[in-house]
């Protein structure tokens, strides 16, 4: 992965930049010692690592503002930052570059429970936001794994999505309104607590987004109440092909659970060893998920369990109590840490059409073969989410560049087969070369013109999403 | 002119130098577009439905009702309730998805289902200079790139002219039951929908029409219905009886009360508790309100300058049906305006799409 060389004019004049970011910000919100500027080094992609030539930590949309002013009129690369939990890279600092955190900014402005939203500053984490105002029986319903640590400013870089998201939709189906400082330090309000823009949906282009277009400061996001409760059930199967079937048939049986999870073999076995869950032990496994009152989970599950029979299932183990639906979810959620135990490996994301899951399982089995490498899966598969884990040494030579290669080649077959590339951790650097795999040049200059709109200098996040050679005329200009 | 393929459309963009007008069927479209009527209903078909994974994809001419019909036959159905427009605008027609998307109609359910946007995973268009454009695909979860099947959703056909669109859909519930409150102030009744919809018993609609009374929805298996039948009375037993009444879903979503009548037609996008004393100073001849106020539909009379009577409001208008001068759409911040403006310039360069419609 290329990044572009650091701009030596931008580098020549550091100390004049410095001199004008401190004389905007409080003391305390402006890092530029070497051994500090490492903490933001990298993202969560920690593969790749570049200090910054500067971090600011501003705390009002006007601070933000007065930085974006400065790095225009300097021509200083910005890149947003959240928390820094991208899978992606997208967070990943150039030498050149400015990083823009925005984690200082996690206040709540309003709650209103009657017009069911909440207004935040975006550096609050998602699971804060949650706890906010689940004392009144609501909750912020994106929920990534990583809703501990993630801010609302990153999710809504990535559009992030989350387990419940089958039934809830992911970021931009709960963001109702953002403010956001152009690269020229221009505040604008986009949307609002209400439904629909008055004019173009820019709301819906500056989701997901991944920083690209502006920094967002504020948010306005839908909460919605709590369900009464919820209760999974597992089953296992004799192979993926059948499990494939099953989960079309639930979701043809006018079912709507808030989840349906796949693991494969492989992934059965490495978070058995590691989790004890006590899973059976079958080629392919699902969980599903439903919501309400205990009336409404066991007619559901009553459903889910005709269906299910109807392909023989290897077992079949429906939660009764709390205790036990936490045991059926744990070996899904130690899923990646199963898989950190037993080397390193990278986690894909493609999505792929649920009809194409057994071809896809099955191409990824002789790839993994061919490339001498071993993959687990698990996986969304109530929307095609994919979630392959390839497993490598980093301290063997070249390693990581196969299973960089095998991941490339599992994500031109999700395009392949009618997906993408990225169902919810976004392009950043990871996948941006690519591009040209999912998008011929006319579909991707369409989306470099709506940069070129919002960001006419090419200076907010520059070297992400889009290939390299594409952008070269625009980054340069 | 009506292409009758993706190429063709792309040829007559490259070609055209004088305003188009987009029209799907005709059924509608607002606000005053000039010049020649470029038609797509000749972009028709669905070329995929897989029912065991919720997605559609069809040619943007491609008629509602045919759609519609394919879906339930499947026991299927787009997730957002399309209006049908004919009664309030006086059009006759068939109405198309791409103009739906180029609208982004969305009824009553969008309170628990999302607006069309919402629905909307991919899309093909051809832009102002004729080059086509694909954003999007069939999967329900995809941030690869930026969203612009969003950002063609309620474009109106100001930045390109749709030939494809991909949905996720829905299951047809089992059972739905409208219920009704009687007697309640519109301020009350903007009060109790809001306890429907921040209960936990999944209220899919939630409309006032003042004289009417306050109505609510609930959707899918039996079993369940029941059961928050008796639980949303409950919830709401301060605002007075529940009682069940028959369907009235398709009149909210069509704003029946309307048609017939003369007036202007607004639409107004409010912060929904805010919506009782909007209504209150906009001196209108008729009121319904749906989303639980979040969406007020008002007949006022003739020319009469909505924005300038009630001044900043949460929220906007946009008038739907006028023969006066006053523009459609609110206006938006100066700083906003200059990003549609720059869109608008990048995506139809020769400024021949809808020009004059949206600022
Ligand atoms: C263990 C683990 C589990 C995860 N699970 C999930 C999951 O289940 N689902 C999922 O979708 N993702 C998941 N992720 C990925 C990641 O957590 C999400 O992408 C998250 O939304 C990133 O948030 P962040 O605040 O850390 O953003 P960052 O990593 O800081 O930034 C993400 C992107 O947003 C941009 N950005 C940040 N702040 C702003 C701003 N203020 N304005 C404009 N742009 C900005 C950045 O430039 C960058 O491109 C997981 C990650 C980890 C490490």
């Amino acid at each position: 992965m290329d990044m572009p060389l650091p701009d030596a004019s931008v580098l020549a004049r550091r100390d004049r930049i410095l001199a004008q970011l401190a004389a905007v910000l409080p003391g305390d919100a402006l890092i530029s010692d070497p051994t500090e500027t490492r903490a933001y080094e990298c993202d969560a992609l920690t593969a790749y690592r570049c200090p910054p030539m500067a971090a600011v930590l501003p705390r009002t949309t006007a601070e933000v503002a007065a930085v974006l002013r400065i790095c225009h009129a300097e021509r200083v690369p910005v890149v947003p930052r959240g928390s820094g939990t991208s899978l992606a890279g997208g967070a990943l600092p150039t030498a050149d570059c400015v990083i823009l955190g925005i984690a200082r900014m996690n206040g709540v402005i309003e709650t209103d429970y009657a017009d069911r939203f909440i207004h935040v500053q975006t550096g609050r984490t998602n699971l804060s936001v949650t706890g906010a105002v689940e004392h009144e029986g609501f909750c912020y319903a994106p929920d990534p794994s990583s809703q501990l640590a993630c801010a609302i400013a990153g999710n809504i870089g990535m559009n992030s999505g989350g387990a419940h998201c089958l039934k809830y939709g992911v970021t931009t189906n709960n963001l109702l309104g953002v403010r956001i400082v152009t690269m020229t330090g221009d505040v604008l309000t986009i949307g609002g607590p209400w439904s629909d823009a008055p004019g173009l949906d820019l709301l819906g282009v500056i989701c997901g987004s991944e920083g690209q277009l502006g920094v967002v400061t504020e948010a306005w996001l839908r909460i919605l109440p709590k369900p009464e409760g919820a209760r999974p059930v597992l089953m296992g199967f004799a192979s993926n092909e059948v499990a494939g079937a099953c989960v079309s048939d639930i979701i043809k049986g006018g079912l709507l659970p808030v989840a349906i999870e796949f693991m494969d073999r492989p992934c059965i076995q490495a978070t058995e060893a590691f989790a004890k869950a006590g899973y059976p032990d079958c080629e392919a496994l699902l969980i599903v998920e439903v919501e309400g009152s205990p009336t409404e989970i066991d007619d559901q599950l009553a459903r889910i369990k005709a269906i299910a029979e109807r392909h023989t299932p290897v077992a079949y183990r429906e939660s009764r109590s709390e205790d036990e639906s936490k045991r059926i979810w744990l070996g899904r959620k130690s899923a990646f840490g199963a898989m950190g135990q037993m080397g390193d490996y990278i986690c894909l994301d493609g999505t792929i059409p649920v009809s194409e899951l057994p071809f896809v399982l099955r191409r990824i089995g002789e790839l993994a073969d061919d490339y001498g490498l071993r993959v687990a899966n698990v996986f969304h598969a109530g929307d095609g989410n994919m979630h392959p884990l390839i497993l490598f040494n980093a301290n063997r030579a070249g390693d990581l560049e196969k299973a960089e290669a095998m991941g490339a080649d599992i994500l031109r077959l999700c395009v392949d087969v009618g997906g993408c590339l990225t169902g919810e951790h976004g392009v950043g650097v990871e996948k941006r070369d690519l591009m040209h795999a999912q998008f011929k040049r006319d579909d991707m200059e369409a989306q470099l013109r709506v940069k070129d709109v919002f960001d006419p200098a090419w200076l907010l996040n520059p070297a992400k999403v889009f290939p390299l050679d594409v952008t070269a005329g625009r980054r340069a200009g | 002119m009506r292409p009758m393929t993706e190429a063709d459309l792309a040829d007559i963009l490259r070609a055209a130098d004088a305003p188009l007008v987009i029209r799907g069927g005709g059924t509608r479209g607002i606000g005053r577009a000039m010049g020649e009527v470029l038609e797509t209903g000749g972009l028709a078909g669905v070329r995929i439905y897989e029912p065991g994974a919720l997605t559609l994809v069809a040619g943007a001419g491609t008629s509602v009702a045919e759609v519609e019909a394919l879906l339930a036959a499947e026991g299927q159905r787009l997730p957002f309730e399309v209006p049908d427009r004919r009664g309030l605008l006086g059009r006759g027609g068939d109405s198309t998805l791409g103009g739906v998307v180029a609208a982004n109609a969305s009824g009553p359910r969008r309170v628990q289902a999302g607006a069309c946007r919402d629905s909307l995973i991919g899309v093909r268009f051809v832009d102002g200079a004729g080059v086509v454009v694909k954003n999007g695909g069939r999967v329900m979860k995809n941030v690869t790139g930026l969203d612009l099947s969003k950002l063609m959703a309620g474009s109106h056909g100001t930045l390109g002219v749709l030939t494809e669109v991909s949905f996720k859909l829905l299951p047809i519930p089992e059972q739905a039951v409208t219920l009704r409150l009687a007697g309640l102030s519109d301020a009350q009744a903007v009060e109790a929908m809001a306890a429907a919809l921040g209960s936990p018993f999944e209220v899919t609609g939630a409309a006032h029409g003042p004289g009417q009374g306050t109505f609510l929805r609930l959707e899918g298996f039996e079993k369940s219905v029941r059961y928050r039948v008796g639980q949303v009375s409950r919830h709401l037993a301060r605002f007075g009886a529940v009682e069940e009444v028959a369907d009235v879903w398709p009149d909210v979503r069509d704003v029946t009360p309307f048609h017939e009548r003369a007036g202007d037609v607004w639409r107004l996008s409010l912060r929904p508790s805010t919506a009782a004393d909007v209504v209150a100073r906009a001196g209108a001849e008729a009121v319904l309100y749906d989303w639980g106020g979040g969406l007020v539909w008002l007949l006022t009379a003739p020319g009469l300058d909505l924005r300038a009577r009630l001044g900043a409001i949460d929220g906007h208008a946009t008038l739907i049906r006028s023969d006066s001068a006053l523009p459609t759409f609110a206006p938006e911040s100066p700083g906003v305006a200059a990003l549609t403006k720059g869109l608008r310039a990048k995506f139809d360069p020769k400024g021949i799409l809808n020009p004059g419609l949206m600022g």
